[in-house]
C-alpha cells in the first residue's frame, strides 16, 4: 500500500476546527452561571469602597440584612482563615478590615436569594471613612517612596563610556495608558460546599491552582479541602490570570458560611470598577546614535503605574525589562524599572504582560532618531535590527536570523517601497486627507520569566472503545488551547480526533498547574500530554509487537487508527489494540509531566536564559487621518509572523488577528479615564470603546514564516497569544506620519492611546488659542 | 386586573405573569433558564445578548435582531421571540456552519448573538449578502477575540450557500426550523385572542415610565424599572408612520431610528440618510430607538434630534384632550427641561419639505466611529438661491446643556452670500453661541475646536467650489 506523507497527515490535524465551535454557534457551550444552578443557590453581591483611600470608621450593614431576600452580610470579621489574597507579596485583604486603598475594593458581601435583591440590599449600607491622600500618578509615588518591591535595572555595556562618542544624543518622555480587558464574559464564580466541609468551586479563572490555594487560605483549610473547576472562559487576556481569585474566594466565603451554594456574577460596571488593567507607564529615556542612526546608547527609565497592591506587578515590570530594546540590537543599554504603588485597583497581567510599554518606548525613540537625522523610521530600524548572535540586555542571545527573515519577507512580499511611493502621491494631491505607513517588528521571549512555573501535566485515560479523555493543567480560554490539545493527542495516537474529549481543568486531577499566560499554555500543556500520549502508545506498540513477533517498536507507527509497520498495515486497528490491552491488564492511563529544559535567571546578576525562544514577527501598518475632524482609518495590516510550524492553522490565524485588534485598540481608542480621587469615569462600554467591526481594516493579511520550525514544540510549534498584540503599536506611528504630513511642525507627544482628540488638537494648536481667545472676548 | 404578557418563545407559547419592566434577557436566563443568550453588558453596546423579535403587522411578519437588555417583557406582546435556542436544528444551519468554517468564533461568549443577528439579517427582506450588509449586522456586536476578519468572511460562505429569504424558503435550505411556518397563523390567533380581552396589559398601577424604545432609559435607570409600573408606548398605530400631509411630513413619534432611514421620503429630502445613519447607534439599537423618544430623552448629544433641529422640525404634543404644535428650535430649555407637560406624549413630529435646492450633512465625531455616543454632533440644512443663503438651520449638539440650535448664527447667515470670509465671521459666533465643558467625551477646547471644523465641514463638503480647506489653513 501506498505510504501517507507524513504532510498529509499533519494537514488533517491542522486543518482541524475548534473543538467548541459548534457548540459555540448554537448557544450550548456552558459558562459558569449556565450550568443549571443546584436547589438552594444564593446570589452574592460587594459591596465596594466609595472613595479610593482612607480609614473605615463605622461600617453599617443593619438596614442592608433587613432587606427582602437578605441571607448574610459579611465582612472581615466573618473570615476563618487568613484575609489575605496576595499571591507574591502579602498585601493585599480579601475585605478590607481598617484601610480601603483603591476605589471599588470590596469591603463587604451581600449573599441574598436574587442577584437582584443583593443589590438593592447594597444600597442600604452606610459607610464613614476618614478619606487619606490619593496618589494616581506613579512618579508621585516614586518620590513618596511608595514602591512595590525592589526596583530593578538591566545592564548591557557601559552607558555612560559611550554617551561623549555618540554624534547626537536624544532625550524624551512617553506617557502610556492602561487598557481594560474587556472579557466578553465578566468574572464569575460559583461555590458549592461538599461534604466533610470541602468546597468546590466553578470558577472563570485562567489560573485554577492560585484560586485553590487562596481560597483555602482565606477558609483556613488544607489545599485538597478546596476543588477548582474550570470548564471554559468567555475570555481573559491576562484579566483572570491573578483577578479571578477574589471572586472565587468571596463565593466559596459565602458558602461556608451560609452552608449554601453561593453564586457571584459582577455585572460590567462592577467588573470595569474593581478590576485591574493593563499597566499604564511614565517612561524617560536618552538615546545617543552615530551620524548613520546606528544606536550605540539607550538608557531608560519606567515607571509603572501598580495600582494598590502587588498582584502580578513585578514579573510585568520584569518583562517590561526583558523587551525595552525590541527585535534591535543596542551594545550599550541601561533599562530601570519600577513598581509604584498608587491608589488606582491593582493592575494585573494583559496580553504582553509589561513588554508592549516597554516596545512603545523603544519605538519612539527610535522615532525622534529618524527625526533628528531626517531620515523615514524604517531606516533607522532597519540598521540596528537583531542579527543571530547578538547578545539581549540579559545575557540571552538570538538563535535565529527570524528578526531578519520577518522583516525582509514582510517588505519584500508587502512591497513597501511601492506602497511608499503611492502614499506620498496620494498625500501630495490630497490636502485633508494624509496617509501613514509604518514597519512594526516585534521579538518577544517565551516561558515564564520565573522558571520554576514553567511547568505542565497531563492526565490520559483511554477507555475500553478507544475513545480518550484528556485533562491539562491549562484553560480553554477561546485561545483554542482544548483545539490544540486534541490535535496533539489525536495526532501522536494516530487516531480520528473525534475520538478525544478534552475535560475541564480541575485541581483533583491535575496539582499545582502554572496558569494558562505567558503564551506558553500550549507549549507547557501540549507537551505534557504529548508525552503521556507517548507513554501509553509504546505500551501499545509493546504488546502490538509481542503479539506478531516483532523485535523492538521503532517501525510500528499508528496511522489513521491502523497500525503499520515498515509502513504495511498490520491489520490491528486501535480499537482492537486497546481491548487488547486492557485484557492483558495493560495500563491505559497516563500522567505526564512537562518541564521546559534549559532555561534559567539569575536575578542578582540580571544575566541569564530565561526564554525558551524567541518569536519574531513585523507588521506593516497603513492609515489614512481626516485631518480636518481629527478621524482615522486603518487601511491595511499586513504581517508575517513566526510561529514555528502551526498547530491549527485556523486557532493560530484567529489568535494572530485578535491579539493585532487588541493592540490596535490599545493605542487608538481605548481611552481609560481616572479622576484625581481615583475614580474610574469610563466605566461603562459607552464610555470605554474597544475595535468593532468596522474599525478593523478589510485588507488584513497574515503570513507565517516558512521552515522555522521550533525544535521544543509541540510538533515544531511555537507560542502565538501575545506577541501579535504588539504589532498595533505601529498605528500610532502610522497615524503620526500621516499627522506630520498635514503640518509638518505639529508637536506631537509621545503619549497613548492617540484617541481622535488628540489627533484633531495636536495638529490645531494655533487654531486652539484663537478660539480660546474668542471664548474669552464673548465673556 | 391582573396582567399578563403573552406570546411566542420560540415554538412555546407563554402566559407570563412577570414584571412588565422586567428585562427581556433577565426573563429568558432567570425565568426559562435559556442561557444561549449572553449578558455582556446590560447597555445595548456588547450584543451579547441579541435575540429576533417577530411582528405580525397586517399580513406581514417580519423580524429584527434587538438587544435583549433593553427590551421590556411588556413589549413582547403579540409577538414571536426567537432565541438562539429557537434557531438550532439537529445539525449546523448555514449560519452556524460559516462561522465554524471560517474560525470565527473563539471564547463563544459573543457567538450566540452574533448567530442570530446575521439569522436576522438573512430574513430581512430583500437583503443582499455581501461585506457591507455582514458588517451592519455586525455593527451591535463586540467579539475581543477574532479580530472580525473570519467574522466577515461568513459574508462569502453565505452568499454561496443560500439564495432567497422568505421564511418558506430558508425552511428549504434548512436555515430555519419547519415549525417557523406556522408561527404567522399562531401569532394571528394570539393577537385576535389579545384584542378581544382588550390587550390592555401593561398598567400595573399609574404608570410611572414611558418606555418609546428605551435604548436610553434602560442603560440609565435598568435596576429600577422592573418595579415600577411602566407604559410601554409600542403598540399604537397612530404613534407610527412617515407620511406627506400637506405641506410637510408627518412623521409618527414612535418611528425608529431604522424605519426613518429606510422611508423612501426621507431619502428623497436627505439622499445620504443611510451613510449618517450608520454612525448612530447600531442596526440592533436602530431597530428599537425611536425618534421620539430621543427628543424626550432630551440627552444635548442625541443623534437624532440635531438634525432634527436643524431641519427645523415642529412637535405636535398631546394630553389626549388638547394637541399644541410647537417649534423644536424653542422645545428646549435647560439640561433635560422641555417644554411638555407631565400628562402631554409627544405624537408626532414635522418636517418642513424641502425645496429642489434645499441640501442637507450632517457630521459627528466620537471615540469610536460607529455605535458610540458623540463628543460633538453638528447638522446643516441649507437653501441657497441665486447666490445668496434663503434658509438656514444649524445645530450642534455636546456644546451646551440643551441640544444647540444655532439662532444667532443663522440670523447672521440668512441673506448673506457663500464666501470665505462670511463663513470666517460666522465662526467667530458659532463660538459665542456654545459653551462646551470638559467630561468624558472630550476637553472643552476639543468641543470648541470641532464645532468649528464641522462648521467648515458643512460647508466645505456642501460647496466644495466655493468653500476650500486649503484657502481656510493657508490665509
Amino acid at each position: 500500500m501506498k505510504r501517507k506523507s507524513s504532510l498529509e497527515v499533519a494537514r488533517r490535524y491542522t486543518g482541524m476546527k475548534h473543538i467548541d465551535a459548534a457548540l459555540h454557534t448554537r448557544g450550548e457551550s456552558q459558562y459558569v452561571d449556565d450550568v443549571p444552578p443546584p436547589a438552594d443557590m444564593l446570589q452574592a453581591a460587594i459591596f465596594g469602597s466609595p472613595i479610593a483611600h482612607g480609614k473605615i470608621k463605622k461600617l453599617d450593614t443593619l438596614a442592608a440584612l433587613k432587606a427582602d431576600g437578605v441571607v448574610a452580610i459579611l465582612t472581615a470579621e466573618d473570615i476563618p482563615g487568613k484575609n489575605q489574597i496576595g499571591s507574591l507579596i502579602e498585601d493585599e485583604e480579601l475585605l478590607a478590615s481598617k484601610i480601603v486603598h483603591f476605589h471599588g475594593q470590596s469591603i463587604a458581601i451581600i449573599v441574598a436569594e436574587t442577584a437582584a435583591q443583593a443589590r438593592k440590599a447594597r444600597k442600604l449600607i452606610k459607610i464613614d471613612l476618614d478619606p487619606l491622600p490619593v496618589i494616581t500618578d506613579p512618579k508621585v509615588a516614586y518620590q513618596k517612596g511608595e514602591i512595590i518591591g525592589t526596583a530593578r535595572t538591566f545592564v548591557l555595556g557601559d552607558t555612560s563610556a559611550v554617551w561623549q562618542d555618540c554624534a547626537h544624543v536624544l532625550e524624551g518622555s512617553c506617557d502610556i495608558a492602561g487598557q481594560e480587558h474587556v472579557y466578553l464574559e465578566t468574572q464569575r464564580a460559583r461555590a458549592v460546599p461538599m461534604e466533610n466541609n470541602t468546597m468546590r468551586i466553578y470558577s472563570s479563572t485562567q489560573s485554577p491552582y492560585a484560586g485553590q490555594k487562596i481560597a483555602a487560605r482565606v477558609l483556613g483549610v488544607p489545599l485538597h479541602k478546596v476543588e477548582v473547576d474550570v470548564k471554559r472562559l468567555g475570555g481573559g487576556f491576562g484579566g483572570k490570570e491573578d483577578q479571578a481569585t477574589p471572586y472565587a474566594c468571596i463565593a466559596a466565603l459565602a458558602a461556608w458560611k451560609t452552608g449554601q451554594p453561593v453564586e457571584l456574577v459582577l455585572n460590567r460596571e462592577e467588573d470595569l470598577k474593581m478590576t485591574g488593567k493593563r499597566h499604564p507607564y511614565l517612561s524617560d529615556f536618552r538615546i545617543g546614535f552615530s551620524r548613520d542612526g546606528k544606536i550605540l546608547a539607550y538608557d531608560v527609565q519606567h515607571y509603572q503605574n501598580s495600582g494598590a497592591t502587588a498582584d502580578l506587578s513585578p514579573p510585568v515590570l520584569e518583562r517590561t525589562l526583558f523587551h525595552s530594546t525590541n527585535s534591535y540590537y543596542i551594545p550599550n543599554v541601561k533599562i530601570f524599572g519600577v513598581c509604584c504603588r498608587t491608589n488606582l485597583p491593582p493592575n494585573t497581567a494583559f496580553r504582553g504582560f509589561g513588554g508592549p510599554q516597554g516596545m512603545f518606548v523603544i519605538e519612539s525613540a527610535l522615532q525622534m532618531v529618524a527625526d533628528h537625522l531626517g531620515k523615514p523610521r524604517e531606516e533607522i530600524q532597519q540598521i540596528n535590527l537583531l542579527q543571530p548572535g547578538d547578545f539581549f540586555p540579559y545575557g540571552q542571545q538570538v538563535e535565529e536570523n527570524n528578526v531578519q527573515r520577518t522583516w525582509n519577507e514582510t517588505l519584500n512580499i508587502f512591497k513597501f517601497k511601492k506602497r511608499r511611493k503611492k502614499i506620498q502621491r496620494f498625500n501630495a494631491s490630497h490636502f485633508e486627507h494624509k496617509k501613514g505607513i509604518a514597519i512594526m517588528p516585534v521579538t518577544f521571549g517565551i516561558s515564564f520569566t520565573a522558571t520554576f512555573m514553567n511547568q505542565a501535566s497531563a492526565l490520559l485515560h483511554v477507555y475500553t472503545d478507544g475513545s480518550v479523555s484528556i485533562t491539562t493543567g491549562g484553560i480553554e480560554m477561546g485561545q483554542g488551547l482544548s483545539t490544540n490539545i486534541a490535535s496533539i493527542v489525536s495526532r501522536t495516537f494516530g487516531i480520528d480526533p473525534s475520538r478525544i474529549k478534552v475535560e475541564s481543568t480541575n485541581t483533583t486531577r491535575i496539582a499545582n498547574m502554572s496558569p494558562s499566560a505567558a503564551s506558553a499554555t500550549t507549549l507547557l500543556n501540549g507537551n505534557a500530554a504529548h508525552i503521556g500520549a507517548t507513554q501509553i502508545l509504546d505500551r501499545l506498540k509493546h504488546l502490538a509487537a509481542s503479539e506478531l513477533g516483532i523485535q523492538g517498536i521503532d517501525n510500528l507507527e499508528l496511522v489513521d487508527e491502523q497500525l503499520l509497520h515498515n509502513g504495511h498495515d498490520t491489520g490491528w486497528r486501535w480499537a482492537e489494540l486497546v481491548s487488547k490491552a486492557y485484557f492483558s491488564r495493560v495500563s491505559l492511563s497516563a500522567h505526564a509531566f512537562y518541564a521546559t529544559p534549559d532555561i534559567f535567571f539569575d536575578k542578582q546578576r540580571e544575566k541569564g536564559r530565561p526564554f525558551a525562544y524567541h518569536t519574531h514577527g513585523t507588521a506593516m501598518i497603513e492609515v489614512t487621518v481626516d485631518c480636518l475632524r481629527g478621524s482615522y482609518e486603518i487601511d491595511a495590516v499586513r504581517i508575517v509572523h513566526d510561529l514555528g510550524r502551526p498547530i491549527n492553522d485556523l486557532v493560530d490565524l484567529g489568535q494572530v488577528e485578535g491579539g493585532l485588534a487588541q493592540g490596535l485598540g490599545w493605542m487608538t481608542m481605548e481611552d481609560l479615564q481616572f479622576n484625581e480621587d481615583g475614580k474610574l469615569l469610563s466605566h461603562a462600554l459607552a464610555t470605554y470603546k474597544v475595535p468593532d467591526v468596522y474599525f478593523m481594516p478589510d485588507k488584513l493579511d497574515v503570513q507565517f514564516l516558512e521552515n522555522a520550525e521550533s525544535k521544543l514544540g509541540p510538533y515544531g510549534s511555537k507560542a502565538v497569544g501575545e506577541p501579535p498584540l504588539m504589532y498595533g503599536i505601529g498605528v500610532w506611528f502610522a497615524i503620526r506620519e500621516a499627522m506630520k504630513a498635514f503640518r509638518p511642525q505639529a508637536k506631537i507627544a509621545y503619549d497613548t492611546p492617540m484617541t481622535p482628540e488628540r489627533v484633531l488638537v495636536q495638529l490645531h494648536e494655533k487654531e486652539i488659542s484663537e478660539l480660546q481667545t474668542e471664548g474669552e472676548q464673548a465673556k | 386586573m391582573a396582567h399578563s404578557t403573552r406570546f411566542l418563545l420560540n415554538n412555546t407559547e407563554i402566559d407570563s405573569s412577570a414584571p412588565p419592566g422586567l428585562l427581556v434577557l433577565d426573563f429568558l436566563r432567570q425565568h426559562q433558564q435559556l442561557t444561549g443568550t449572553k449578558e455582556g453588558c446590560k447597555e445595548g453596546d456588547c450584543g451579547a445578548c441579541v435575540v429576533l423579535i417577530g411582528t405580525l403587522d397586517g399580513k406581514r411578519l417580519s423580524y429584527k435582531p434587538i438587544t435583549a437588555c433593553l427590551m421590556p417583557l411588556a413589549e413582547l406582546q403579540g409577538k414571536h421571540l426567537v432565541t438562539i435556542e429557537g434557531l438550532n436544528l439537529d445539525h449546523l444551519n448555514p449560519v452556524q456552519q460559516s462561522i465554524v468554517n471560517s474560525g470565527a468564533t473563539q471564547c463563544g461568549f459573543c457567538t450566540p448573538g452574533i448567530v442570530v443577528s446575521l439569522t436576522g439579517l438573512i430574513m430581512t427582506e430583500k437583503t443582499v449578502i455581501d461585506q457591507p450588509s455582514v458588517k451592519k449586522a455586525l455593527s451591535g456586536h463586540l467579539c475581543r477575540c477574532t479580530g472580525y476578519r473570519s467574522l466577515k468572511q461568513t459574508a462569502e460562505d453565505l452568499q454561496a450557500s443560500l439564495s432567497g429569504t422568505g421564511i418558506k424558503a430558508l425552511i428549504e435550505q434548512e436555515m430555519l426550523p419547519e415549525w417557523f411556518s406556522t408561527v404567522k397563523r399562531r401569532l394571528r390567533k394570539l393577537n385576535r385572542s389579545l384584542q378581544s380581552s382588550n390587550g390592555s396589559l401593561q398598567n400595573n398601577g399609574k404608570p410611572q415610565v414611558m418606555i418609546a424604545g428605551g435604548t436610553d432609559l434602560y442603560v440609565q435607570q435598568g435596576e429600577l424599572i422592573p418595579d415600577q409600573a411602566i407604559h410601554v408606548l409600542d403598540n399604537d398605530p397612530e404613534l407610527r408612520g412617515i407620511e406627506e400631509v400637506d405641506n410637510h411630513i408627518r412623521v409618527g413619534a414612535l418611528t425608529t431610528f431604522e424605519e426613518f432611514a429606510n422611508d423612501r421620503l426621507i431619502q428623497k429630502m436627505i439622499p445620504n440618510i443611510e451613510g449618517y445613519m450608520q454612525l448612530n447607534a447600531s442596526w440592533q439599537i436602530r431597530n428599537r430607538a425611536t425618534l421620539g423618544g430621543n427628543l424626550i430623552n432630551a440627552s444635548p448629544i442625541a443623534d437624532m434630534t440635531i438634525p432634527l433641529l436643524a431641519l427645523k422640525s415642529e412637535l405636535l404634543l398631546s394630553d389626549g384632550k388638547k394637541e399644541r404644535l410647537i417649534p423644536l428650535t424653542r422645545f428646549y430649555k435647560s439640561y433635560k427641561t422641555f417644554d411638555k407637560g407631565a400628562s402631554e406624549i409627544l405624537v408626532e413630529i414635522r418636517l418642513p419639505q424641502f425645496s429642489d435646492t434645499t441640501q442637507f450633512h450632517f457630521e459627528k465625531a466620537s471615540k469610536r466611529k460607529h455605535l458610540d455616543i458623540a463628543t460633538v454632533n453638528s447638522a446643516i440644512c441649507i437653501d441657497v438661491e441665486e447666490d445668496l443663503i434663503k434658509h438656514i438651520g444649524l445645530a450642534t449638539g455636546g456644546v451646551a446643556p440643551i441640544p444647540l440650535y444655532l439662532h444667532e448664527t443663522c440670523h447672521f447667515l440668512v441673506g448673506k452670500p457663500i464666501e470665505l470670509s462670511i463663513i470666517k465671521e460666522a465662526l467667530t459666533i458659532v463660538q459665542q453661541e456654545i459653551a462646551p465643558i470638559s467630561d468624558i467625551r472630550g476637553s472643552a477646547d476639543y468641543k470648541r475646536l470641532l464645532a468649528r471644523q464641522f462648521f467648515i465641514a458643512h460647508f466645505a463638503t456642501l460647496f466644495p467650489e466655493i468653500i476650500k480647506l486649503r484657502d481656510l489653513y493657508e490665509a
